[in-house]
Parts: structure tokens; sequence; C-alpha cells
């Protein structure tokens, strides 16, 4: 956790954009773009009034819970590249600040979320918000190489939010987009982990890449997509699916499929002939793969308002 | 008499301060907004106003 003595003393007084970096804006718009997704994909109509705070304060719990996150790990953040120019590890906001800006945010937004929306959806968010900051950050990620499968289900939860400020409760079609991002979060960042010289060895988080070896990844990245195509064409068959979801995501994975296949079956001398060439064009192929599967659902339920496109 | 220009560390707290402003602004009227919206959700309100009126009546409804 942050020990506040080793951290760089803060270096005169933060700006607004310093803490508002605390709550991880790509993340937050990540949250607000499947969120809104969930919420619009469901059969209950929702005010715009009431869906537009909604979301925000949806985005205001995944902010928070970045925040904390930034706080506890400020310690690891000083040793990596990628992260020690956060404003904890910079000095540019004080771990005391980021801690309370997050449990502030927390209850703020769970509880508006109760106001405007419903129980179930602020007891969602509760518990994101609790298993990002605490399970995944606090107890999980320097334990074991599978962090990043278990953090994927923080980040998975958010249309699932969506889905119960519109109707009140969890369904199939629901847990199907919970499992969505779930399954693909693992190949997603293994992809990355695959080409990207990382140093969350030296900050000691253990990564599969580095406690099970390059081999083992390439295999956990085809297990995992194994598992991910049946849940993405499942989510077609559902109510929320329909014929032009279906295209999309059978062309989606039949192209994800054969990446992981090609990842797996290659061998780490022919990865670094070529640049990892492969694994880069996978790692995109993922972007695209979830941004365009959420997508082709909201554009499913466009048509649906219109009379077409549903089963 | 004149004041001295503002220090940089004044500007900074300045704009930190407006952002602040900003969205307690925001804040209120997203409550203003969604209080509307679930009050004026199940119809129009009529108040008891100390005289009967028969729209308030059960036979009406």
């Amino acid at each position: 956790m942050t020990d506040t003595s080793i951290l760089p003393p803060q270096s005169g007084e933060a700006g607004f954009g310093d803490y508002f970096a605390l709550l991880k804006p790509r993340v937050m718009s990540l949250v607000v773009f499947t969120a809104l997704v969930g919420l619009l994909v469901a059969p209950v109509p929702v005010h715009p009034m009431v869906a537009f705070a909604s979301v925000l304060f949806i985005a205001i719990g995944a902010g928070a819970s970045g925040a904390l996150n930034m706080w506890w790990d400020a310690d690891i953040d000083q040793i990596m590249k990628r992260t020690k120019g956060r404003p904890v590890p910079s000095g540019r906001v004080t771990p005391g600040e980021a801690l309370q800006i997050g449990m502030w945010l927390s209850c703020f937004a769970v509880v508006m979320l109760l106001l405007s929306a419903n129980p179930v959806a602020a007891g969602l968010l509760a518990f994101t918000i609790f298993f990002y900051a605490v399970v995944y950050t606090m107890w999980l990620k320097r334990w074991t190489p599978q962090n990043i499968v278990i953090g994927g289900a923080a980040g998975a939860f958010p249309p699932m939010i969506g889905w119960a400020v519109a109707t009140g409760g969890v369904s199939v079609e629901s847990v199907l987009m919970f499992a969505l991002i779930f399954m693909w979060t693992p190949p997603h960042f293994w992809a990355l982990a695959l080409f990207m010289k990382s140093d969350y060895a030296d900050a000691g988080v253990p990564m599969l890449t580095v406690t099970h070896g390059r081999r083992e990844t390439r295999r956990q990245i085809l297990i995992y997509t194994l598992i991910l195509v049946p849940v993405a064409l499942g989510t077609g068959l559902t109510s929320i699916g329909g014929p032009l979801y279906m295209a999309v995501a059978l062309v989606l994975n039949l192209a994800f499929l054969k990446g992981a296949v090609d990842i797996w079956r290659r061998k780490e001398e022919e990865a670094e002939a070529d640049g990892y060439a492969v694994e880069k064009k996978v790692f995109r192929l993922s972007l695209y793969y979830l941004f365009l599967h959420f997508g082709a659902l909201l554009a499913q339920a466009v048509l649906r308002v219109y009379g077409i496109g549903g089963w | 008499m004149a004041f001295g220009k503002d220090h940089e560390l004044h500007q900074r707290r300045f704009g930190r301060n407006l952002w602040v402003g900003a969205c307690l602004l925001g804040f209120v009227a997203i409550v203003f907004g969604l209080t509307v919206v679930k009050v004026t959700r199940d119809g129009p309100i009529e108040g008891f106003d100390h005289t009967v009126r028969p729209q308030m009546t059960e036979g009406a409804k």
C-alpha cells in the first residue's frame, strides 16, 4: 500500500485537472459507453433526464474507485514508467486527498444513483466500487497472475448497472453483457502484455507473462477466446440480439478466434522476428471487437423502435 | 492604488474554484431536473385548496 515517506513532496497546489485525472477519464469513457448501451437496450424506456443523471453517477462511481486505486497503488505507480506521471506519484496530489476524494465521491455516486434510479442499480454500483478498490486493488492485484481476469469483472459491471437503472433488476441479457466484457478482458490485456515491455515485475505485480511464461500466456489467450465466442454469439439469441448483431458478432468472433489461434501457434522467435505483428493486430482487433459488439446491440435497439431488426 | 499582478498560484486557485463552482451549479441543475421529472411522472399534481371540486371526488375518476 501507499507509503507516503517514499513519495515526492507535493509540488504546489493542484489544479482541477489534477483532481479530474484521479478519476481515470479514459476508463470513465468506456464505462459511460457500456452503461449507456445497457440502459438503452433494456425493454423499459427511461426518461432522458433520469438516463443522463444515472449514467453520470455511474461514471462518477467508476472514477471514485479509480481514485482509491491511485491512492493505494501510489508506491508501485511511482516505479512504472506508464504510471509515474499520475497525480499522486508525481506529487501534484497528496495520497490523503486521493483517499478523501475517492471515499466521498463513492458515497455521493451510490446515494445519488439510489435517488435517481433504484436500489438494485445503486447496490450494483456500490459492489463494483468495493470490488475494484478492495478485492482487486488491495487483495488480488499483487498476489495472483490471474489479477487481470478478476479485475476485468469490475470493468464488466457498468452495462449491468445501466440495465438495472431501466429494469430495476438483473436478467440473462445483462449477465451476458457482463460476461462479454469479463471474458474479453484477459485476451485483450494479455495480447498487449506480449508485445509491451512492461515494468510490472519491477513493481512486484505478478503478470502471467512473467510468472508462467509467454508460452502459457499464448495458451490462456486461446482458452479465454474459446469461452468468449459462445458468450458473444449467445447474447445475439436473447431479446437484445437480432440479425444485425448476429452478423456483426459472427464476423468479429471468427476474426478474433483466428487471431487467438495464430497467437497460440506462434513461437516466441517468430514473434520477435516480425516485431510482434500478429499480437499487435489482435490487440487492435480486440478494441474494435468490444466497441462494435456494443455498437451493434445499440443499433439493434434503435431498429427495434421502428419495428424492424429483432428476432 | 493599483493592485499587483496575481501570482500564478492565485490564478490556478481561481481556475480551480471556477470549476468547483461550475460542478456545484451542474449538480443543482441535475437535482432540479430529476425532481421535476419524478414529481410530474404521474401527471399534473392537483392540491386540495379548501374547496371541494367535482373532479377530485371518487365518482369523477
